[in-house]
């Protein structure tokens, strides 16, 4: 089995609130990123993907494939954009790098699994160099 | 949902290793450089993984200032620019990058706010890291 990773960034602004608590709260557990304004990050996503290489092409994925996948799933949907206001599914959930990790994966997966080869086995999402979330599909 | 979320940190932190059991030419041909008579240091990252159930609340598997508290009170104020050959928990061993991530991993087990710790990574320069997890 290979695991095969590309990287790529986006620019995206979001906020932490939690609707349900009072403004105080918010602030409380959230501290800055609780600002209303919002603010914003470089983040860089990893898609990781397992497989055989194919007998013929020698390949786990194509990897042109796999960034025109990634670019149409989750950067149209994040790079240069308001996270909270811009993402449906952010509507309903607080956009932490968890949560991110968590979405971008459920953009991305049934693209790769559809397309029948590799596997999509993990997803990390770094916020900053230093912080970082990653998902692997577990319930 | 369970998914992990990552911190890294920094330690700059020196050390020498030399095995007390060898003997010196031993130890210059078990360690070459790194047994240095004075020591010398690195700036070690130290990458912690911790997992756990993402809060429907927070959207968070652990908190950051919480987490960072820990690492900081646990880690970071007892091998921050320190010698490491000094410390209580290298008396009897050689801290290689290896047993200190062993080190590190055993400090924060317990003490995490949130989660569970799923591995400690530590990166003593860009081309050699050393990784304990929960798997063993």
């Amino acid at each position: 089995m290979i695991f095969l990773t590309r990287r790529a960034t986006f620019s995206a602004s979001h906020y932490y609130w939690n609707e349900a608590w009072p403004a105080e709260k918010n602030q409380q557990v959230f501290g800055r990123c609780a600002n209303r304004n919002g603010h914003g990050h470089n983040y860089t996503l990893e898609v990781t993907v397992a497989g055989e290489p194919d007998p013929v092409t020698g390949f786990v994925v194509d990897l042109k494939w796999l960034k025109d996948v990634m670019e149409r799933e989750v950067l149209a949907a994040y790079d240069h954009k308001h996270l909270n206001l811009d993402a449906p599914e952010f509507a309903r959930m607080i956009p932490t790098t968890e949560n991110i990790a968590i979405a971008a994966w459920q953009r991305l997966e049934p693209a790769i699994t559809s397309a029948g080869g590799a596997r999509l086995n993990r997803i990390r999402v770094y916020e900053t160099p230093e912080i970082f979330a990653e998902y692997r599909g577990e319930a | 949902m369970k998914a992990s979320f990552g911190r890294r940190y920094m330690v700059s932190a020196s050390h020498r290793l030399h095995a007390a059991a060898l003997t010196a030419e031993e130890n210059r041909v078990a360690y070459g450089k790194c047994n240095n008579e004075h020591g010398h240091g690195h700036n070690y990252v130290v990458e912690v993984l911790v997992g756990g159930a993402v809060a429907a609340e927070t959207g968070m598997v652990v908190d950051l200032p919480a987490l960072d508290k820990t690492v900081r009170e646990r880690v970071l104020d007892r091998f921050d620019h320190a010698n490491l050959n000094l410390d209580p928990l290298f008396a009897d061993r050689v801290p290689t990058t290896e047993n200190l991530c062993k080190e590190i991993f055993a400090l924060l087990r317990d003490a995490l706010p949130a989660g569970e710790l799923e591995h400690v990574r530590v990166e003593e320069t860009e081309n050699n890291f050393f990784e304990c997890s929960a798997r063993g």
